[in-house]
């Protein structure tokens, strides 16, 4: 059976690429603290010596959209283009081509809908910056195949945090299932509090920093009770009109489990948003 | 009215460079052109098999046309939609980082919580 040998949960800030490659005057003051960040998180994912990635992230409204909206979908492809026009334009994004892991696509897609997850799939899926920019970040070889798994934290209805919580654990225990012997590890992304196109977007930090502070100590101990007893659908809209993105987190407490405090912590506090970064080894701390 | 709309629209024009200029240059007529000519396409569809009723009101149509994020937002318009395209449109004419991009949300101050209903 396949080994999960890292949980690995992150932001996925778009501007980390343009402000990490940036010199000169261009380069913003946070860079050089942000790449020694980044460097240190990525080193978390390089001791595991994973085979393949197992991806959860949220499609900013660039493949799906109102007409046809999944809640959770599997992308099942040979390869996935990616990143967009509109993210190339903004945030300076390379255009990128990842290959997929068709397998451990389908077995997660039956497994999925087996365990009680209606789950949608996608042959031909474009993917965004809640995906590449942790590839950016954690793994710029981008030479591993990937399984990417897109959550809807965007367009209301959403489904109930419990019900992410819930597809993380079933993720965690599919891929354990998986008929192989390769090294997986499970990468996901969110948001803590955060606002965009608001009264309080892009302030000297993020929106709500106490919630910030709160969401930090969920994740690291694992704190999955205390999390669920005060994060709703409803009280999500007050640390930002963005943080229903802190759901993507909570998947990956799921997959990391209940009281599983994270192997390694850190965070940053940006201008307009806390970035936070989280590695847990299921089996136990590789050697460094 | 239609949120829906309003965000097709938004969707369909930040995703296009032509139509991104076309917006910023003359958004009166690109709304116009938009509505009579895309409105009622059906994502993914061939052309024969578009929809027949979507339609903006005059109080969205002028949101659009007079690039009036402040009322999108108060429509119920879809906060990410609206700044990505706004930002592609006006971040160009910053005279310091993120300029624009702060005098969005200050243009917004008024509004507190609950913000408009984004569900379509």
């Amino acid at each position: 059976m396949a080994t999960v040998v890292a949980v690995i949960a992150s932001t996925h800030h778009p501007f980390y690429y343009r402000a990490s490659t940036a010199t000169g005057e261009d380069r913003p003051p946070f860079a050089d603290e942000w790449t020694s960040k980044i460097l240190a998180f990525r080193e978390t994912l390089t001791r595991a010596r994973p085979d393949v990635l197992v991806m959860v992230g949220s499609d900013h409204f660039h493949q799906l959209w109102l007409d046809n909206m999944p809640q959770f979908l599997v992308g099942k492809a040979p390869f996935y283009d990616a990143n967009w026009y509109n993210e190339e334009r903004e945030f300076g994004l390379p255009r990128m081509l990842l290959k997929g892991q068709e397998d451990l696509s389908g077995h997660i897609l039956r497994a999925g809908l087996d365990s009680g997850f209606d789950l949608a799939f996608s042959n031909e899926l474009r993917i965004d910056h809640s995906i590449t920019c942790p590839i950016i970040t954690l793994r710029p070889e981008a030479d591993l195949p990937i399984v990417p798994i897109y959550t809807n934290i965007f367009a209301p209805p959403l489904p109930q945090p419990k019900r992410f919580v819930q597809l993380g654990q079933a993720i965690r225990d599919i891929v354990e299932s998986w008929p192989s012997h390769l090294r997986v590890a499970v990468i996901g992304t969110g948001h803590l509090s955060l606002e965009l196109g608001g009264p309080r977007q892009f302030g000297p930090h993020g929106p709500d920093p106490e919630f910030d502070q709160r969401a930090v100590e969920w994740i690291a101990n694992g704190d999955l009770d205390g999390c669920l007893r005060e994060v709703t659908l409803d009280s999500l809209h007050s640390p930002g009109n963005a943080t229903h993105g802190f759901m993507d987190f909570m998947l990956m407490m799921g997959v990391a489990g209940a009281g599983a405090k994270a192997d390694y912590v850190d965070t940053l506090d940006l201008f307009h948003t806390m970035e936070a970064y989280f590695t847990w080894y299921p089996n136990g701390a590789p050697a460094a | 009215m239609s949120k829906y709309l309003l965000n097709k629209f938004l969707f369909m024009v930040d995703r296009d460079p032509e139509l991104v200029e076309r917006y910023r240059s003359e958004p009166r007529e690109l709304v116009t052109w938009w509505e009579a000519e895309y409105a009622n396409t059906v994502l993914n569809c061939h052309t024969d098999e578009a929809s027949t009723w979507l339609r903006f009101d005059d109080v969205e149509r002028e949101a659009l046309a007079t690039h009036d994020h402040v009322k999108l937002f108060e429509l119920g318009a879809h906060p990410f939609l609206t700044l990505t395209l706004f930002i592609a449109v006006f971040e160009r004419d910053n005279t310091e980082p993120l300029e624009y991009q702060k005098s969005y949300g200050a243009r917004l101050a008024h509004f507190s919580m609950p913000y408009p209903d984004i569900a379509t």
